[in-house]
């Protein structure tokens, strides 16, 4: 049991150096920050919308992977279902944008909970492999379902231009406002993932994700604990699939596929499975990659994929993972 | 008679066509120490598994504080006021020292919130550090659980045992792998554990057993070969018999 999990990256311990500690305080408020600064910093606003989006379904999906030591290859599955819901209650539905969001979320939430039922009583690869398999079956599902998903075409023809909050009209065709509608919807998100992961229950993960033998031991219902982290997870992704929904104004069938589940395994890693704000890091460290690399080459996967692999074999913390652990050596010294 | 804390009636286990466990039928009273022995594969390490419900037994039942606990789930145990350690060390590797016992003491408070700041739980810090001193890890507080020399993790998963307050201990050889120095420190600390707690404690070491038990059981291919008190275990021919030439067990 211990050895299924103990190669997964270390996290979320004890801050033992002052320095690690003020950070983990401040985590909310300081990524807020740099979620703020990001669109002036990065040469595009297409950019920054997408490591926002993207990152926070990486943030859920490593409460998941690198907090709880899941490893799950379904994420696709809740991104999707949050954006479609999204789209079908306000395109055929006419839901006002933040009930259609709400129905999204639930609607995720709801899969991820049924998929976690299904999927956690397996262990290690044969869990992987469930989870891709039943994300696989949402898939297929999204694409023979054409009238109500647009099918192979995607979905279209839902656009939000303005949303109303209080009374007060926000044109979000307006990219640098529709970025920091968005952003609030992630803060509160990311907010909620903190307090969790400071809650009772951000132990009792921790302590499945370290030995699930012994957590059971010592009281913890390891598959219902699972379970709820699963279901949270798939939340959180939900609501990230739901700000792709508000944010492209169509939903491309391919969000459901194999590829998105990979990416944002992809992107945990890159940045740093089990910090906070490491997916961040590699959600924009992955898009970056992927814009730079794609401007010379069309087989730009490759090069990416052989970055990811010299990053598990030689960075298992990520890119966030390392540099805070550096600066903890510091402190502690 | 009082009900004993733990009874075990006719109970077997076996994996497969292999019978590991058969028949085995005992009572438990409060506030002693009964080691079990018998040489490697007797079943022993099987026995606790069914006690503890890593595995539900495959006859028989058991029963705890009168009431039959066969079959239920393993989780259920620790509220039950049933705590274990197991042979080959069994803790949270990644996690600080106070956090592997923390999050122990934790699971009999609240396992399913996630709302309120464990942080301000300051009840279960210092139950912890009540379990982490009793087992003399309160020095090693703060270190990073691998870290810890194998003595010291073994005491560590006493105590991650113990911050339960368990009616019940079952110690899968606590001094499995130590070196002489490290289990003079367990055996001083199994007799301090010994005085007011009920023990079930496998082990090999025969002089240690000896010194620290009411009572053995000894078991042999999974049956309960002898049951009485050192002395009469000393002397019982059945028990010479299995050992002889094993010569792991009276040494
Ligand atoms: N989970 C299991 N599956 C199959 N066989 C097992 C299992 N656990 C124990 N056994 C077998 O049962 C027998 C008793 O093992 P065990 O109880 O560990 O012995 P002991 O602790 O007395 O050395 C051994 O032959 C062992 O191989
Ligand atoms: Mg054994």
């Amino acid at each position: 049991m211990t050895a299924s999990t103990s190669s997964l990256p270390a996290a979320a311990r004890a801050p033992r150096s002052p320095w690690r500690a003020r950070l983990t305080a401040w985590r909310v408020p300081l990524s807020i920050l740099a979620l703020c600064l990001l669109p002036w910093l990065l040469p595009s606003q297409a950019l920054a919308v997408n490591v926002l989006i993207y990152g926070l379904l990486a943030v859920g999906y490593n409460l998941l992977f690198g907090y709880t030591g899941l490893l799950s290859f379904g994420h696709a599955a809740f991104f999707g279902a949050g954006a479609y819901v999204t789209g079908i209650a306000i395109g055929q539905f006419g839901l006002p944008w933040f009930a259609a969001m709400l129905l999204g979320v639930a609607f995720g939430g709801a899969l991820a909970f049924l998929v976690g039922l299904l999927s956690i009583r397996t262990r290690g690869i044969y869990f992987s492999m469930v989870t891709l398999a039943l994300s696989q079956l949402v898939y297929y599902t999204a694409l023979q379902a054409s009238s109500w998903t647009g099918g192979e075409n995607g979905l279209r023809g839902f656009t939000v231009s303005t949303i109303n909050v209080f009374g007060w009209a926000i044109d979000i065709l307006d990219p640098v406002k529709k970025y920091y509608v968005l952003m609030v919807f992630a803060a509160a998100a990311l907010w909620f993932v903190s307090r969790v992961l400071n809650s009772p229950f951000g132990a009792v993960i921790e302590a499945v994700r370290e030995n699930e033998t012994r957590a059971r031991a010592c009281g913890y219902d390891v598959e219902r604990t699972k379970l709820l982290s699963f279901t949270l997870s798939g939340v959180i992704g939900a609501l990230a699939g739901t700000l792709f929904a508000l944010h492209l104004a169509i939903v491309p069938l391919d969000i459901l596929s194999i590829h998105t589940s990979g990416m944002v395994v992809m992107m945990t890693l890159l940045g740093g499975a089990g910090s906070f704000f490491g997916p961040f890091v590699g959600a924009l460290a992955f898009l970056l990659m992927e814009d730079v690399v794609s401007l010379w080459t069309s087989h730009w996967q490759i090069v990416v994929g052989t970055v990811f692999i010299l990053f598990v074999l030689f960075l298992p913390k990520g890119i966030w993972g390392t540099a805070l652990a550096a600066l903890a050596g510091r402190g502690g010294r | 008679m009082t009900t004993p804390l733990l009874a075990v009636e006719n109970v077997g286990r076996r994996f497969g066509g292999f019978v590991a466990l058969e028949g085995v039928t005992a009572a438990f009273e409060p506030n002693r120490v009964t080691a079990i022995i018998g040489p490697n594969g007797a079943g022993k390490s099987t026995f606790f598994n069914v006690l503890s419900g890593v595995m539900p037994p495959s006859t028989g039942s058991i029963r705890f504080k009168g009431r039959d606990i066969t079959g239920t789930p393993q989780h259920r145990f620790a509220h039950l006021g049933i705590a274990r350690s197991y042979q080959i060390t069994n803790i949270f590797p990644e996690l600080s020292v106070h956090e592997n016992v923390r999050v122990a003491a934790q699971a009999l408070r609240t396992r399913y919130d996630i709302w309120c700041n464990r942080a301000a739980m300051t009840e279960l810090d210092d139950k912890a550090d009540a379990a982490l001193a009793a087992v003399g890890l309160a020095g090693r507080r703060d270190a990073t659980a691998k870290f810890l020399a194998h003595g010291q993790q073994r005491a560590l998963e006493i105590a991650v045992a113990l911050v339960a307050d368990p009616e019940l201990l079952l110690l899968d050889e606590p001094t499995a792998g130590m070196g002489p120095e490290e289990t003079k420190d367990m055996v001083g600390l199994l007799e301090r554990l010994a005085k007011d707690r009920t023990i079930l404690l496998v082990e090999h070491k025969m002089k240690m057993i000896l010194g620290l038990s009411d009572r053995i059981l000894v078991l042999h291919h999974g049956r309960l070969i002898a049951d009485g008190s050192p002395q009469h275990i000393q002397t019982d021919p059945e028990v010479r018999r299995v050992y002889l030439g094993q010569n792991d067990g009276y040494a």
